[in-house]
């Protein structure tokens, strides 16, 4: 049996700080916790910065410390850092040497770093060892030269490489969420199929359970099936809430593809224990003939200025499209000529808030809204154009008239300047798998003692 | 005719990675289930979301009385709601046929 501590479904969300408690109190045989995601856009990734603040992380990590020194236990992050990039890897890393140094801790820890040089993707692309998933395009030199960052998720192979070293703390790049749970019920030879189940329910802590914010949760695993039991006072865990959670952020919620297999939860039964365990049997894992990892890549397409600007003219607001397309089409134009440029070698959008903003073409609701945010995204090969560009809009967006022979209206702008310099925008753009001979070719693996008397 | 979101219990919809959207509709009652997985059209999904049907993947979920669907992001280059929980709104508005 093998018994996985899981504070909460990332680092920085917080946890219920009796519930971690009573968790150590159970004598867990390893600690985990995900760092990332990528479900707040590719800037993170891009950039290779963690989303949350190096305070409440650093607070947040210190106690999970502190929980993993008394339990005697492993500790393991995996995408430290949000993303799981090299620089937020090391990020994290240093915030563990300072806290160690600030507790007089001594601790092993074991670093795993997931960044993928682009020579060794085309290579393995030359060789036909890059595969596209769905959806899929062809993986370009120029578009590999546009990356600023690219990882492959670990699987369990490389966590229980990470392990292996005696680590007392693992700080891992970018991993699978579940792999970090999976890992090592999966080297202590727990059934198989409920490694990846289980690590699956709990990846996003006590999300698979009422009170879902309470965060922390416990699994057992053993030879035919996991139990996951929500630690936190009123949180209880049913097989709906626990079923239900295959559905959370999976485009199938029967089949789950990791790094040397896949999983398959049809056949899987859930059963009440209590009124707050849950016991889980019957998902299957299938492993693959190629051992592969997946890839992420953030590359810059361009640098932003933004504007927003508000129209509360009645007649403005009923004309806000013809308007919007207007200035679209005249300061596309005016940059054109003033600055040189090719059009289509940069963009003005303007979206609307207040009508279709947040779904674009997909909107089906209409209305008659009371104003309407106008907010205006430059996208330009430089920042210094991006701002060019956003200060010839800025006097459309101001003053510019419905028709040419009325008064010159003036709408409301809620910033002074106008213009806010956004930096580089990134897109993901790697969708794909890097099939591997030795699980470990791509990853590597750093040990070092802190050592504090 | 009802909306899908006044007969079912909610909508919900989220990210699955980089360039997946998916929706959750949890129908509570059992005879709720059974109307949306009869009377909810996978063509008109697939048209609200201007998707090929070919590519919008359907689960009928009996046991968790949920349909679900999912497909590829619209926009993934300079995405409009980064974490997809608004595409759920324009199927909860949808009327039955």
């Amino acid at each position: 049996m093998t018994r996985i501590l899981i504070p909460s479904g990332a680092l920085g969300l917080g946890f219920d700080r009796a519930a971690l408690a009573r968790g150590v109190a159970n004598k867990p045989d390893l600690i985990a916790i995900d760092g990332g995601s990528t479900d707040s856009g590719p800037s993170y990734l891009g950039r290779g910065v963690s989303k949350y603040s190096r305070a409440a992380t650093k607070a947040e990590w210190a106690e999970l410390m502190a929980a993993r020194a008394a339990a005697g236990v492993p500790l393991v992050i995996g995408t430290a850092g949000t993303c799981g990039a090299g620089d937020a890897v090391d990020w994290l890393t240093q915030i563990t040497e300072d806290v160690l140094r600030e507790t007089g801790t001594t601790a092993r820890i074991a670093v795993l770093k997931s960044d993928q040089p682009a020579e060794r993707l085309l290579r393995a692309q030359a060789a036909g060892r890059l595969r596209p998933l769905s959806p899929a395009w062809e993986v370009t030199p120029e578009l590999l030269a546009e990356c600023t960052n690219i990882v492959a998720l670990a699987g369990a192979e490389q966590i229980n490489a990470a392990l292996a070293t005696g680590a007392d703390i693992v700080i891992a790049g970018r991993t699978t969420d579940t792999a970090i749970i999976a890992a090592l019920p999966l080297s202590r030879g727990d059934h198989a199929g409920a490694a990846w189940h289980g690590a699956k329910i709990g990846e996003c802590g006590a999300l698979c359970a009422t009170n879902p914010q309470t965060g922390v949760l416990q699994i057992d695993f053993d030879a035919s099936g996991f139990t996951v039991t929500p630690l936190a006072e009123g949180s209880r865990a049913t097989p709906h809430t626990v079923s239900a959670h295959m559905l959370y952020e999976n485009a199938d919620p029967f089949t789950l593809f990791e790094p040397g297999g896949h999983l398959h939860v049809s056949a899987a039964r859930y059963t009440a224990v209590d009124d707050r365990r849950v016991r889980a049997e019957g998902a299957v894992w299938h492993p693959s003939d190629d051992y592969t990892v997946k890839l992420e890549g953030a590359r810059i397409t361009g640098y932003q200025t933004v504007l927003l600007a508000l129209v509360r003219d009645a007649r403005y607001v009923a004309h806000i499209d013809p308007w919007c397309t207007d200035i679209r089409h005249r300061c596309t134009a005016k940059a054109a000529a003033r600055l040189g440029l090719a059009e289509g070698s940069f963009a003005i959008e303007l979206r609307q808030i207040g009508q279709d903003a947040t779904l674009g073409a997909l909107e089906t609701r209409s209305g008659n809204a009371a104003e309407i945010g106008v907010l205006g995204i430059v996208t330009a090969p430089t920042q210094d154009l991006a701002d060019e560009i956003g200060k010839l809009l800025n006097p459309y967006l101001l003053h510019h008239p419905l028709t040419p022979e009325e008064e010159q209206p003036t709408f409301a702008f809620p910033f002074s300047p106008a213009e806010i310099p956004r930096g580089p925008d990134y897109a993901f753009c790697l969708n794909h798998l890097l099939v591997l001979d030795d699980p470990m070719a791509a990853f590597a693996l750093t040990v070092r003692d802190v050592v504090h008397a | 005719m009802p909306k899908l979101g006044e007969i079912v219990e909610k909508v919900r919809s989220k990210n699955a990675g980089p360039f997946w959207i998916t929706v959750d509709i949890f129908c509570g009652a059992s005879d709720a289930f059974a109307t949306v997985r009869d009377r909810l059209m996978t063509a008109r999904v697939a048209a609200l979301y201007a998707t090929p049907e070919e590519t919008l993947k359907r689960f009928d979920i009996p046991d968790l009385a949920v349909v679900k669907f999912s497909f590829p992001r619209p926009d993934p280059d300079r995405p409009r709601d980064m974490h997809g929980a608004s595409y759920a709104a324009p199927l909860a508005e949808m009327e039955l046929d």
